[in-house]
């Protein structure tokens, strides 16, 4: 026999359900105090969603923050956010920061004479510089960026909610879009508890979750499928464990390419993409997660309705899904 | 059982074969690009010079030469997103329309009594009238100047609302007539702006409306969004008004019928002009840069036989009178009138630079936007910092690609490397099918390109696991792949379908570089599923049939 890499045992026989009141109790939790930490602390949203001008700055020089600041502040009114970006892909001699101003007007995004200001002002203390982005939203289309993110992710979710109701069963709908919505949760609450920058990619990121997470619970839930035809005696919550055992080589096989191209990413792909693609990572584990540890464990609680041929009758003896048996 | 006919081999190579060629392009962007160029220059001029025959030679005719069109993001150039003020027609409507409700109703004196424009909305006209029993007459007698609106959905409305009440007639647009202006006013505002950037000459700008009342406007390679503002931002109407006088007081009321601007050089000094143009910058036929008898930049212009008619008319009249060109209702000079002008051209002078006598040229010929545009986003990217970007996510993709053929190869053995000419095949359909769409890479699409590699090969780990599980329960080598390809197929289904959705919705609700990721989704969703099911399992009947293994090992 050759050798193969072997992520997981041939047969594994874990039982996924033994320390649910921990796991699912963990989850929730994680999901409240992640809507708490929203509520509390907020989230660093970016121009995107708040309106404001975001300019990339590059030097020879290092960054002085505190005179940045100050050149910034005496033409500009309003906040002003100065940060310092590092990357291991920058040369020794390139020093960037990014320099975030609040909202000047009403609905337009930025005057010339703002920018030109701020970049006159910036010269004086750093003849070197550079802009290679300057980036302005107006407050009016910030708002409606707001409604298009909130609607794009309840859009995906209810679609798939849909999707899984008409090829599985409500049960399977509403088990998966409670592990959707706890992925989501988390993921925002840890960009709230950081105070990661929250701006439109991190929506697409979040739109990308839920894909790749129902993914990875239809996946455990076409199994169960399958396993419900096959044995038609066996207790739900064994049937459970075992379609989650037969597809965990899979589970942990297809995140650990997902994983292993997002880590690439993180390191290699330079920091203007590093929010996205660090949204993208932490979902795709907490997405893995979930699969296991939530859709299923909602799906138990709220009982598939195995038998379909007599009403009101005692034993699981036949099945919705007998269509087709081995 | 494992066969698969010839013609759907065929068929399975062709796509391939397709799939590489396509992509092909991008592997050469710079010399592509080059000769693409040098095909639409010699198409539009006609002429071969040696460069562009250098640039054709490079790349053949028969190999496909679309290209993924880069983002902004990794290009560098300028968006930007613009509002237009489609009230500010309804206004110029109302005012244009003001002369004719008065010559109107005047002639219906005896009834009316007199009349006065009282105060009102600006896309309202409100008239008085001094004798209120004549006021459905009034209202009748405006009522005769609506005509029937000119649209899809308005046929058998009218243009104008006239309505009266006590002593005051009022008309506005009605809505039907809005609908069709609005309409009108975002393809004419569309057109400029288009007429506007191509004046200058840049590659490939992306204009386009966005929702009602929005221009979302693209320009790749251009410094600045403050250039692109300068260019397209301003409104450009350019007026030939009677002074009535000169002034130095802001406050000066200017009495009915005219209006006070501004010198746009003389700081303090203001003119009170009559309302009404005697021609506008829509009858130039064309406008050049050039210089006065003192050698100063200046703008010299040409207008169409019915402008030179007009102002050759009022020239005649008014020798000796002074007349304004404005622009944007700022004066820009207002000088006397020395004679009769005739044969309809002149010249603008004033304190011009060479650049903006040059840019106010390539505005007058483009012509006036009808409504004032206001900026809700901008966005700049440098040069660059785009080719920063290219080049982390190559270095990314290389690394990432690296560590899941590993991972493949060195879990499934002989069936990994399956996986992973697989995967080499979706990767260039991806690219492949995005350059015949013309669809366009941003830098979350890079990372979409990524993502799609490492999920790409699931479906082939869902394949490779199920056919272990048969192998495990005893069953044939043939028999094994059957099985798992059959009965991985409803979990590779639903996974993708879902997938997909959330890829529409995305496409759908998001804007720019977003929307770039969720192209490279959906692509890299189907083409993954062909690769994966087809061609992996096109390869393994070929590695079947040649071997014959009585065992495998997956």
């Amino acid at each position: 026999m050759a050798f193969r890499l072997k992520l997981v045992p041939e047969e594994t026989n874990i039982d996924f359900f033994k320390a649910q009141v921990v796991t699912f109790g963990v989850s929730t939790l994680l999901a409240v105090a992640s809507v708490v930490c929203v509520l509390v602390m907020g989230l660093n949203f970016g121009i995107d969603f708040q309106g404001g001008t975001t300019i990339r700055t590059e030097s020879t020089e290092a960054v002085d923050v505190g005179a940045y600041r100050q050149a910034v502040s005496g033409v500009v009114e309003g906040d002003v956010i100065i940060t310092e970006v590092f990357d291991p892909n920058f040369r020794a001699d390139q020093h960037v920061a990014m320099i975030r101003i609040g909202a000047q007007g009403e609905a337009e995004s930025v005057t010339p004479a703002t920018i030109d200001a701020v970049e006159q002002a910036l010269k004086g203390v750093d003849g070197s510089i550079t802009f290679p982005s300057v980036e302005s939203v107006g407050p009016k289309v910030s708002g409606e960026l707001i409604q298009q993110a909130v609607l794009a992710v309840l859009a995906a979710t209810a679609a798939i909610a849909v999707y899984v109701w008409l090829r599985f069963e409500w049960q399977f709908a509403i088990g998966a879009v409670v592990s959707l919505v706890h992925d989501v949760l988390i993921t925002i609450g840890v960009f709230s508890l950081f105070q990661l920058r929250f701006d439109l990619s991190i929506i697409a990121a979040l739109l990308t979750i839920v894909g790749y997470s129902i993914n990875d619970t239809v996946v455990v839930f076409d199994r169960l499928r399958e396993n419900l035809i096959k044995f038609k005696t066996t207790p739900l919550r064994e049937l459970m464990n075992l379609s989650v055992n037969e597809t965990l080589s899979r589970t942990v096989m297809t995140s650990g390419t997902t994983l292993i191209a997002l880590v690439a990413l993180l390191v290699f792909g330079g920091d203007v993409i590093r929010g996205f693609v660090f949204a993208m990572t932490f979902g795709i584990v907490i997405g893995t997660y979930s699969s296991v540890y939530v859709a299923k464990n909602v799906v138990l609680w709220l009982g598939v309705k195995r038998d379909w041929t007599k009403t009101k009758d005692e034993g699981p003896a036949g099945t919705q899904f007998a269509t087709k048996a081995d | 059982m494992l066969q698969i006919a010839s013609w759907k081999r065929v068929l399975i190579w062709l796509v391939v074969i397709a799939g590489f060629l396509t992509a092909l392009p991008n592997a050469f962007y710079a010399r592509v690009e080059g000769h693409n160029d040098a095909v639409a220059a010699v198409e539009k001029s006609g002429v071969q010079t040696p460069e562009s025959e250098a640039a054709l030679a490079a790349w053949p005719n028969w190999i496909p030469s679309g290209l993924v069109n880069l983002g902004l993001d990794l290009r560098g150039g300028a968006h930007l997103l613009a509002e237009v003020n489609l009230a500010e027609v309804y206004e110029t409507r109302m005012t244009a329309l003001w002369p004719e409700v008065r010559d109107r109703l005047r002639d219906a004196r005896d009834e009316v009594g007199t009349i006065r424009r009282a105060p009102s909305a600006p896309d309202e006209l409100k008239v008085q009238i001094s004798q209120p029993a004549g006021l459905q007459r009034a209202v009748e007698v405006v009522r005769g100047l609506a005509s029937p609106v000119v649209s899809m959905t308005g046929v058998g409305q009218n243009d104008l609302e006239v309505t009266g009440a006590g002593d005051t007639v009022t008309v506005r647009l009605s809505e039907a007539e809005r609908t069709a202006t609005d309409d009108r006013t975002m393809q004419q505002s569309l057109e400029i702006v288009r007429r506007r950037i191509d004046e200058v000459g840049t590659r490939e700008p992306t204009i386009q409306r966005e929702g009602d009342d929005r221009i979302l406007i693209q320009v790749p390679g251009i410094g600045s969004a403050e250039e692109l503002k300068s260019l397209i931002g301003t409104t450009a109407q350019l007026n030939f008004q009677p002074v009535v006088r000169r002034t130095d007081n802001p406050n000066e009321p200017p009495g009915s019928g005219n209006m006070l601007a501004p010198a746009a050089n003389e700081p303090g000094v203001y003119y009170v002009l009559e309302q009404a143009p005697v021609v506008t910058g829509e009858e130039l036929t064309n406008a050049q840069p050039s210089f006065d008898q003192n050698g100063r930049p200046a703008v010299s212009f040409t207008f169409n036989p019915g402008g030179a008619r007009k102002f050759g008319d009022y020239t005649a009249a008014n020798i000796g009178q002074l007349f304004a060109i404005v622009l944007d209702d700022e004066v820009i000079s207002a000088p006397q009138i020395q004679s009769h002008i005739a044969g309809g051209s002149g010249i603008i002078t004033g304190s011009f630079t060479v650049e903006s006598s040059t840019e106010l040229a390539v505005l007058l010929r483009a012509g006036a936007l009808p409504a004032k545009l206001t900026f809700l986003e901008e966005r700049t990217i440098g040069p660059e910092l785009g080719q920063d970007s290219i080049n982390a996510g190559r270095i990314a993709a290389i690394v990432g690609m690296v560590a899941v053929v590993f991972m493949m190869v060195a879990s499934y053995g002989l069936f990994g490397v399956f996986a992973t000419f697989a995967l080499i095949v979706n990767m260039a359909m991806i690219l492949g099918a995005m350059s015949m769409m013309g669809a366009t890479l941003t830098l979350p699409g890079i990372a979409g390109l990524v993502l799609t590699m490492g999920m790409a090969v699931d479906a082939n780990v869902l394949i490779f696991e199920r056919i272990r599980e048969e192998l495990k329960r005893g069953r044939g080598p043939a028999r094994s792949i059957d099985l798992g390809f059959e009965r991985a197929l409803s979990a590779i289904i639903d996974g993708n379908i879902t997938t997909f959705i959330t890829g529409l919705i995305l496409f759908f609700l998001g804007s720019g570089p977003v929307r770039g990721f969720a192209v490279t989704l959906v692509i890299g969703l189907v083409t993954s599923v062909f690769s994966a099911i087809f061609v992996t399992r096109l390869l393994i009947v070929m590695w079947m049939e040649r071997r014959r293994p009585k065992t495998i090992t997956v």
